[in-house]
């Protein structure tokens, strides 16, 4: 059923089967998130997308819209959440902004910047996570791994190899690789695959590709990820000309 | 994960090599498998020793003193808890309530439950295991459960003969589940759910097969009404599964024992044999036509997350219990993605009553709100722990008065994601109207302290947190860590503000009720027994969370050094 909801006042129309996060998005209306992919079902994991549905808190990446919902989002009170959300993640893992390959295409740090975090507010957790240097094409840098499962569902569902999947349990939640040795060069993993591309933030990274772009001149250096949101429509081919 | 459970019970652990040979023949990714490994606490993909001792370490447990007996059991094996012995013989842990508040403190060895733990038994144990007896030839009266119900109603004073409530309604699934309407049953889990209403929606869902699902994954911290119910009225659950099964047109079912309970796992299935053989399970039951339904008992493996019905559902798909994203709900995507009914061990055991006396009878009993009658588990400070039931409606004072409790200072209703009631609280009354509860009762008198209370809790959830959304498994263990440090003596007004705004933070935000319910034992102590907070807070605005001496303790342990504070003396 289509219809149309207000978002902050502003109305919005969605599709049949649209959730509230794409409906708002194809809009343009630019929604927080990282474990949501405009190619992947949605997860609901991140949490970033949260907003308040007729008063009451909601997963919007995961919320069918309907007629007449009034949403809230972009509020003091829910960006406050949000950037709680982000130092959550900032200390849970170990992120080191300026030695990382991904700083400027990094999701989590344009979100970061776009939400005003100036500090990780919460004490650091420092876990000890081993990279993992086998494959000969690829690097594992786990200290930057927020569980999102992108790589998880791309290797399953666009790849069909089920590399990655998680095991263990609340703060020892951690990604792992279908290998018995627990090592990618052990995997059918290939750099060509759609799971070696979707990481948000720096986890798989290519070898031997180090800084071709420099800093200053990334993807969310040269403008604020608030204002590219035609990277996260729906994807249509309208979109994806847009993108390109 | 019965696979699991077997190879390990054979194996000891899960190598590498079983985990790859295991996805072989179920046909999965080998990773997926070592994830759900992974998830349960009670499966292991490291040896963790051929007797695995594991203290249950709810905080009735801790008033009980399991910490000093394990300790002291520790001390005797040679060991220190969550470690291995060098010789591989024996590891001493502790793990979430094991279902025995009653009759503390608790342990379980090789999954199996010991209770009444006591200096004595510590020592024999810990002489058996060196000497490397097996299990099955411990002292038999070391594994004896007590029932312990202290106060019988119509569920557990109930003598109906197995088949009689399939028996009672003229053969029309309409009529049944009318009676289940008109009784006003609401789900025994602690949401409240109206029963009737459950099944209706999903009998009415599109879909070839259903399958009714009865959550018996008892992890709430002080409950354990479902493990005397399934030791004394396991036909009346089953009955009412049965029943359930008839109303929504379902052909199989599935029991979900928490793995705390495995010595009840022969138990029940011996009861659907008989069942079985008696023609009220199996095809055509009681010689109705096309009346076919039967039972599976699903083993869980310590992972409180899965009495999340959802979580519970991926649970017994083999997956990790993580709990679905929603809608659909589960009466109309649940096991397989088919229609799905799940309900509490309580709500079947009532339904089964209902079937066979009626709706009308039913709803005479409690109150207008809150039909039937309610089984309490009462623990801690009391002179008679066990299991009440009583008709909803009673209130907190009398179950105190009758459970032999004095000196009260507080009651976690409903377990850690219940409510903490403060003795001005003490006339409220148990009823959906006013306090709801899943059946745990804990009593904490006078000389307890309630900010160690809350503590615990917020270990619990951090333990239990699922992972799957960043606010629960990050803020779960931020606000153990924020207790810790108070607990310490290194808190300040600061850190309890920073326990509000995570709070905030998780209530808001988080994917289930794990993490909606998890800052509650805070939030309620907080507001109730400030002073127990007060009192460890230092007078300065904030105090950084590192800690030198914290930080010093490998150093010191090394060097064999217990000179706490040592670096101030040696500064001046």
């Amino acid at each position: 059923m289509s219809g149309t909801f207000t978002l902050d006042g502003r109305e919005i129309p969605f599709e049949p089967g649209q959730t509230v996060m794409q409906a708002a998005l194809a809009a343009g209306v630019f929604v927080p998130h990282l474990c949501y992919h405009p190619e992947f079902r949605p997860h609901g994991s991140c949490k970033l997308c949260t907003m308040k549905v007729n008063g009451r808190p909601a997963t919007s990446c995961t919320l069918p819209a309907a007629t007449g919902m009034e949403v809230e989002s972009d509020t003091a009170e829910i960006n406050d959440k949000r950037r709680m959300l982000i130092q959550m993640l900032l200390v849970e893992g170990n992120h080191f902004c300026p030695s990382c390959e991904k700083s400027g295409n990094c999701k989590l740090q344009a979100l970061g910047y776009a939400l005003g975090v100036m500090t990780p507010h919460f004490t650091h957790f420092f876990p000890d996570r081993p990279v993992d240097a086998s494959h000969p094409d690829m690097l594992l840098d786990f200290n930057r791994c927020i569980l999102c499962e992108l790589c998880i569902r791309a290797s399953a569902e666009v790849d069909q190899k089920n590399v990655f999947a998680l095991s263990g349990r609340g703060m020892k939640k951690h990604l792992i690789v279908n290998a018995e040795s627990g090592r990618l060069a052990d995997t059918d993993f290939a750099p060509t695959d759609k799971a070696a591309e979707v990481c948000p933030v720096g986890v798989i990274l290519r070898k031997r590709r180090g800084f071709a772009v420099p800093i200053g001149k990334r993807t969310y250096d040269l403008k604020p990820i608030t204002e590219q949101v035609e990277r996260f429509m729906p994807v249509t081919p309208a979109t994806k000309e847009k993108v390109r | 994960m019965q696979i699991l459970r077997e190879t390990q019970e054979a194996l000891g652990w899960l190598s590498p090599e079983t985990i790859t040979a295991i996805a072989k023949g179920v046909g999965w990714p080998r990773a997926k498998v070592e994830g759900t490994a992974g998830f349960y606490s009670f499966f292991h993909t490291q040896p963790l020793g051929r007797y695995r001792v594991l203290w249950s370490d709810n905080v009735t447990d801790r008033m009980l003193g399991n910490r000093d007996l394990m300790q002291a059991m520790c001390r005797k094996l040679w060991l220190e808890p969550g470690r291995v012995s060098e010789d591989g013989l024996v590891s001493v842990d502790t793990t979430s309530c094991t279902g025995m508040c009653d009759q503390g403190p608790a342990v379980l060895v090789n999954y199996r439950a010991v209770t009444r733990m006591n200096p004595e038994r510590v020592a024999q144990m810990a002489d058996l295991i060196r000497a490397e007896v097996p299990v099955a030839e411990w002292p038999a009266e070391w594994f004896r459960i007590q029932d312990n119900v202290r106060r019988a109603d119509i569920l557990l004073n109930n003598a109906m003969k197995p088949g009689e409530a399939l028996q009672a309604r003229t053969p029309d699934p309409t009529a049944v589940l009318d009676e289940i309407k008109k009784s006003g049953l609401r789900g025994r889990g602690g949401a409240g759910f109206a029963a009737g209403l459950k099944w209706e929606a999903c009998r009415d869902a599109p879909g070839d097969e259903r399958y009714v699902v009865c959550n018996a994954d008892e992890g709430e911290p002080g409950t354990f009404k479902d493990r005397v119910l399934l030791t004394r009225q396991a036909d009346l659950v089953f009955e009412g599964m049965t029943v359930a099964a008839y109303a929504i047109g379902a052909r199989k079912g599935y029991l979900y024992l928490r793995g705390e309970y495995r010595y009840l796992l022969e138990p029940l299935k011996s009861v659907l044999a008989t069942r079985r053989d008696a023609g009220l399970l199996g095809a055509d039951i009681l010689g109705r036509r096309g009346f076919d339904f039967d039972i599976e008992v699903h083993l869980g493996a310590g992972a409180y997350v899965c009495g999340e019905e959802s979580a519970l559902i991926e649970s017994l798909e083999g997956k990790r219990g993580v709990p679905r994203n929603r809608p659909p709900y589960p009466v109309t995507a649940g096991f397989l993605g088919k229609p799905t009914v799940v309900n509490n061990v309580e709500t079947f055991a009532a339904a089964a009553l209902i079937a066979a006396k009626g709706g009308d009878w039913y709803r005479g009993i409690g109150t207008a709100k809150s039909a039937g009658t309610k089984l309490l588990s009462v623990s801690g400070d009391v002179a008679r722990p066990g299991i009440y039931e009583y008709p909803f409606g009673v209130t907190i004072a009398d179950v105190l008065a009758d459970a032999g409790a004095v000196e009260t200072q507080a009651v976690q209703v409903s377990g850690p994601s219940g409510i903490c009631v403060a003795d001005n609280e003490f006339g409220r009354r148990i009823a959906f109207e006013d306090i709801p509860t899943a059946g745990a009762f804990m009593v904490f008198d006078r000389s307890r302290d309630m900010f160690e209370v809350a503590r615990n809790f917020a270990q619990f959830f951090a333990h239990e947190s699922c992972g799957f959304c960043t606010p629960c498994r990050v803020g779960t263990t931020i606000l153990k860590n924020l207790m810790d440090k108070i607990g310490d003596g290194h808190g300040t007004q600061a850190d309890i503000s920073e326990i509000f705004q995570v709070s905030r933070v998780l209530q808001m935000a988080a994917h289930c009720g794990l993490g909606h319910t998890a800052p509650h034992p805070l939030l309620d102590t907080i507001e109730k027994f400030r002073p127990a907070y007060e009192r460890r807070l230092k007078s300065l605005d904030f105090e950084p969370a590192f800690d030198l001496d914290g930080a010093l303790a490998q150093a010191r342990q090394m060097t064999g050094r217990d000179d706490l504070a040592a670096h101030l003396e040696n500064a001046e």
